[in-house]
């Protein structure tokens, strides 16, 4: 995708609906509205909802229609600066320091006394702490790509609260602090993904520092959408048919209900077993796909053929 | 428009959603952006700036529907829209701007009035639903009702079919607009002081005794429910932390030269410490006789929506004797489980001395140097042998023991409370009789401020 059409996907809130839909990511207009704003404020944008329902897939979708590189951060726990923005190759350093010992050794040699001796070791003092030595990690790259880029921290909830407010000076100026190097600011500011699962809530500064966008489990409606666009050459027949039964299940006590990604799963599975419509014994076979847990699979087996029969409310 | 979007943010403010300046700055920022010439639009780009959870935006939607809910002035248009509205009044409704916009049935004009005279008024400064009427009377005023009245009245001595016909049509203009302005006042009323009563109440709520005389109304035992699962969720999110804690900086000597001998004596492989972060694990026995019951199911209730940061929760229940309640509690909601264990054991003469006597035969190897032992109760054993020593091996092998007494102090030596005994054994005794001082202890306890 070029600049020009890249900008003009920009220009308006209907404008980016249509244009992730030409990349399979049928956005409602909250999502886009949401995005937009991200781009317009230049501000992070904090993406929650239950598993599966395409926080990330909204990142790689903006990345592709904005025809920009998508620089991923995964958060775990015990995740720190080292790993998110930057290392000293630290073997390499030792390994150079190794070869190079001899030939330190000789050009030191003739020096007179002690300190000419360290005077010139102060001359070669800042070899191996400069750039070949340096291990860019997700930040640091990212602030680095001078045409910008999209950049997905996924999971932030995972990390550690030490890393959440590290992350503020990053998210607020786009810029980190090296010691060694000094201020490494972006050229350019990266449209940036925060997804959180809510397995713990965040700080009010990060929470602050960021637009909201929720995503919920989508409607009916929404959902036929998704798979139609995501299941290419599905019938519509069997879309609205698993789409009402993925609708209903969710209206039940499940310790997890499925959310979009195992509706697309359950299609895509439902086409490799050559099913034009639902049925009872495909469904049965098919029902740990959709499902994740067994004893949601028990509770549901006894019930599956009046979930079939059940109209679309 | 400034002005209407800071009554915005106050009327968010008012039903807990936090709109700091920054924030503030982000949504004048938004408008300036989008405009508000689109509602969905504006209330989308609003929603993303300003509601930070999923409860919020769901929050935010209503009170953004409430506050930019201007409803039409449902006045009749005059029947000839070419004739002079003001005709058949007295001279004086000449110079009444009010009467002028009632006869021509100009909404949107009433409407700006409105606004107009409820900035005048003040009326979104309310705060009690009993200063509705109040309000509406001065809003009206403010209006200018009184020269309406005045107009009325004298319309209707004046002679000819006119004026009395411009008379009943004021009139009716007059009732609707009354009507709109109480809707009106109510309409900020639910915007700014809803929440603030909630608030009080949840406050008091907090601060009720748990084995008050009658028990708890069924009313306040819903709201004391959820209260004491938020109160447990705000703990919940505080105390959440990793277990295992980066230590930057603090090499790890011992393991880096243990890997540098693969490398010849080489540091390539450096370790640096880590810090481990112990999860509380809980023992919670609770007394379930009549006066403990109603503490001893909050008490558990909240234990058990900490699941996020206990490691590991035990819970215990006697009146005579000493059950598990664990199997109950997982079979049945907190909520109701109380009544479970009432029905197996309830009714039976308190003996905390045979009850410690069950649990030292049964659960004592549930007890290791991590354990929490939380004791509910309030140490009437009905002159029981109290088994001091019992209670002194829990103490031992526990890395805490916390007692919880509905009583205050000064009835600890009285009667056959033994609880001045039990003291001696406890790293901590506490009176415990409110949600309040629950969520405090409880907060204790994660905090692991208790010696060991």
């Amino acid at each position: 995708m070029t600049p020009s059409s890249s900008a003009e996907s920009l220009a308006s809130v209907p404008a980016l609906i249509a244009g992730l839909e030409q990349f399979g990511y049928i956005a409602s207009r909250r999502i886009a509205t949401a995005l937009y704003m991200a781009v317009k404020l230049q501000k992070p944008i904090l993406v929650e909802g239950s598993a599966g329902v395409g926080k990330t897939e909204l990142a790689l979708s903006t990345a592709a229609l904005l025809g920009l590189p998508l620089i991923r951060m995964q958060c775990y726990e015990g995740l720190d600066e080292s790993k998110a923005l930057y290392e000293w190759k630290y073997g390499k350093q030792l390994l150079y320091t190794q070869i190079l010992k001899d030939r330190m050794g000789a050009s030191l040699a003739d020096a007179e006394d002690m300190d000419a001796a360290m005077v010139r070791l102060h001359g070669m003092g800042d070899l191996f702490f400069s750039e070949p030595f340096l291990e860019p990690r997700p930040l640091m790259k990212a602030l680095q790509e001078d045409d910008g880029c999209v950049l997905l921290i996924d999971e932030i909830d995972k990390s550690d609260e030490a890393f959440e407010a590290f992350l503020l000076e990053v998210l607020s100026a786009y810029q980190v602090s090296i010691p060694e190097l000094g201020v490494l600011k972006a050229k350019t500011p990266p449209i940036v993904f925060l997804t959180s699962n809510n397995v713990r809530d965040l700080g009010d500064a990060l929470k602050r520092r960021c637009l909201h966008l929720h995503i919920p489990l989508p409607d009916a409606a929404l959902e036929k959408r998704i798979v139609a666009s995501r299941v290419p050459g599905i019938e519509a027949n069997l879309t609205s048919q698993l789409v009402s039964f993925v609708q209903s299940l969710r209206t039940l006590d499940l310790r997890k209900s499925p959310s979009i990604s195992e509706t697309v799963d359950w299609a895509r599975a439902l086409i490799l077993l050559n099913a034009d419509e639902l049925e009872p014994e495909v469904v049965r076979d098919s029902l740990n796909v959709l499902l994740k847990f067994e004893q949601d699979i028990v509770a549901i087996e006894p019930q599956i053929a009046e979930l079939i029969r059940r109209p679309l409310a | 428009m400034q002005t209407a979007l800071e009554d915005f943010f106050r009327a968010l403010r008012a039903a807990d959603i936090r709109v700091s300046p920054a924030e503030a700055i982000d949504a004048h920022r938004t408008v300036a952006t989008v405009g508000f010439a689109e509602r969905e639009l504006l209330k989308d780009a609003l929603c993303a700036t300003l509601a930070k959870t999923a409860g919020e935006v769901s929050l935010f939607d209503d009170i953004f529907e409430t506050f930019f809910d201007r409803q039409a002035f449902v006045v009749p248009p005059q029947d000839d829209p070419e004739a002079d509205p003001m005709a058949s009044l007295p001279p004086e409704a000449a110079e009444s701007e009010l009467a002028r916009l009632l006869m021509a049935g100009d909404a949107s004009g009433l409407a700006q009035a409105m606004e107009a005279a409820a900035e005048r008024a003040q009326v979104s400064q309310i705060r009690l639903s009993t200063q509705r009427s109040r309000l509406t009377r001065k809003l009206l005023e403010e209006m200018g009702l009184a020269e309406i009245e005045q107009i009325i009245a004298n319309a209707r001595r004046l002679e000819g079919e006119g004026a009395s016909t411009a008379a009943a049509r004021l009139e009716t203009a007059r009732k609707a607009l009354t009507d709109e302005a109480g809707a009106y006042v109510n309409r900020q009323h639910e915007l700014y002081a809803a929440g603030s009563g909630r608030a009080l109440r949840e406050d008091l709520l907090a601060r009720k005794a748990l084995n008050a005389d009658g028990g708890i109304d069924p009313v306040d035992l819903a709201m004391m429910q959820a209260l004491v699962k938020r109160m447990a969720k705000r703990l919940a999110d505080r105390y959440s932390r990793r277990r295992n804690v980066a230590w930057t900086g603090h090499l790890d000597v011992r393991r880096t030269l243990r890997k540098s001998m693969g490398y010849g004596g080489m540091p390539f492989d450096i370790v640096f410490k880590t810090k481990r972060v112990d999860k509380p694990s809980i023992v919670a026995i609770c007394d379930v006789s009549k006066s403990v019951a109603a503490a001893a199911q909050f008490l558990l209730t909240f234990l058990y929506s900490l699941n996020e940061v206990v490691d590991r929760m035990e819970a215990f229940a006697f009146s005579g004797r000493m059950i598990s309640v664990n199997a109950l509690l997982d079979d049945h909601p907190v909520e109701t489980a109380i009544l479970e264990v009432l029905k197996q054991i309830g009714f039976q003469q308190t003996d905390y001395g045979r009850s410690l006597e069950d649990f030292c035969e049964q659960h004592l190897d549930q007890l290791d140097r991590h354990t929490t032992v939380i004791f509910l109760g309030d140490a009437r054993s009905n002159y029981a042998d109290p088994r001091l020593d019992l209670l002194a091996t829990i103490q031992k092998r526990s890395r805490a023991l916390i007692w919880l007494n509905p009583e205050p102090e000064s009835y600890w030596s009285q009667g056959d409370s033994v609880m001045n005994r039990y003291e001696r054994f406890c790293h901590v005794a506490k009176t415990c009789n409110t949600l309040g001082q629950l969520e405090r202890i409880i907060e204790d306890v994660l905090r692991t401020y208790i010696p060991h």
